[in-house]
């Protein structure tokens, strides 16, 4: 059976609520499917990648570098929503620099990061077969 | 068409855990198919066998188990979300060593695996959360 394309949307900032670090539990288990994996970052979102998480003030566990691992996972597809960034005063600057390793092109580290406008966001979200919401 | 339910909030704080209930009731009266309903995040606790709302409320996780039984449903809780939160059936919890367990027939503890199967398997994955 062909691959299906999966998008994980993830809506929610990477504390206060547990959607996050659930939401990367079912990415990991994903990776296992040998699916079209792709992830999506809006709204608080997109404060889940940002670089130089510290939780030490809140007794929970900084679970931030396990996004970088996620290009290890073959997945590579991080679509970004340029306007969630704009409107909290974020710029790609500050969010972590997450990467991949492309295996036909020399093993060379190429960026998973994808910056999208608002209506872009919804080209890439109209192409995929199953959509699951955080 | 064959359609996998993902359930994300827990029952009587958000309207989502009602909305799926009544969804699926939806999806079988029209003939569809329902491969799994998967059970994640606090939607866990619709699988509770300890919930006693008000006597002129619904029971919403025996509604569930109902329609489970009714129409041989697939109700899959996600383990690791189930036991953060204190679910259990009879088996893991005399893994974990307790002496009781709160998970309502109908129901059954698994992994993250089954909600990617159902969205393989699937025509239609439909989220409920918040």
């Amino acid at each position: 059976m062909a691959a299906k394309k999966f998008m994980f949307v993830n809506r929610k900032a990477p504390y206060g609520t547990v959607y996050a670090l659930e939401s990367l539990e079912v990415v990991l288990i994903s990776a296992a499917f040998e699916q079209d994996v792709s992830l999506a970052f809006i709204d608080d979102g997109v404060y889940q990648i940002t670089k130089g998480q510290n939780t030490d003030g809140i007794g929970q566990k900084n679970f931030s570098n396990t996004y970088k691992a996620l290009g290890d996972y073959e997945i590579n597809k991080l679509y970004v929503e340029k306007e969630s960034l704009e409107e909290r005063g974020l710029t790609q600057d500050d969010l972590m620099d997450l990467v991949w390793e492309d295996e036909d092109d020399d093993w060379a580290e190429k960026p998973s990061i994808i910056l999208v406008d608002r209506s872009e966001m919804a080209d890439v979200m109209a192409e995929q077969e199953v959509t699951l919401s955080f | 068409m064959k359609f996998t339910i993902m359930i994300n909030e827990g029952p009587y704080q958000h309207q989502s855990a009602d909305s799926a209930l009544q969804f699926c009731r939806a999806v079988l009266a029209q003939g569809h198919e329902i491969f799994r309903v998967f059970f994640y995040h606090d939607g866990v606790n619709n699988g509770s066998s300890l919930s006693v709302p008000p006597g002129d409320d619904r029971l919403i996780q025996k509604e569930w188990s109902e329609l489970s039984k009714e129409n041989d449903l697939d109700l899959v809780i996600c383990i690791a979300a189930a036991q953060r939160r204190g679910l259990m059936d009879e088996d893991e919890a005399k893994r974990q060593g307790f002496e009781s367990n709160n998970m309502i027939d109908g129901f059954r503890i698994s992994g993250l695996g089954q909600l990617i199967e159902g969205g393989i398997e699937s025509d239609r994955t439909v989220v409920f959360g918040d």
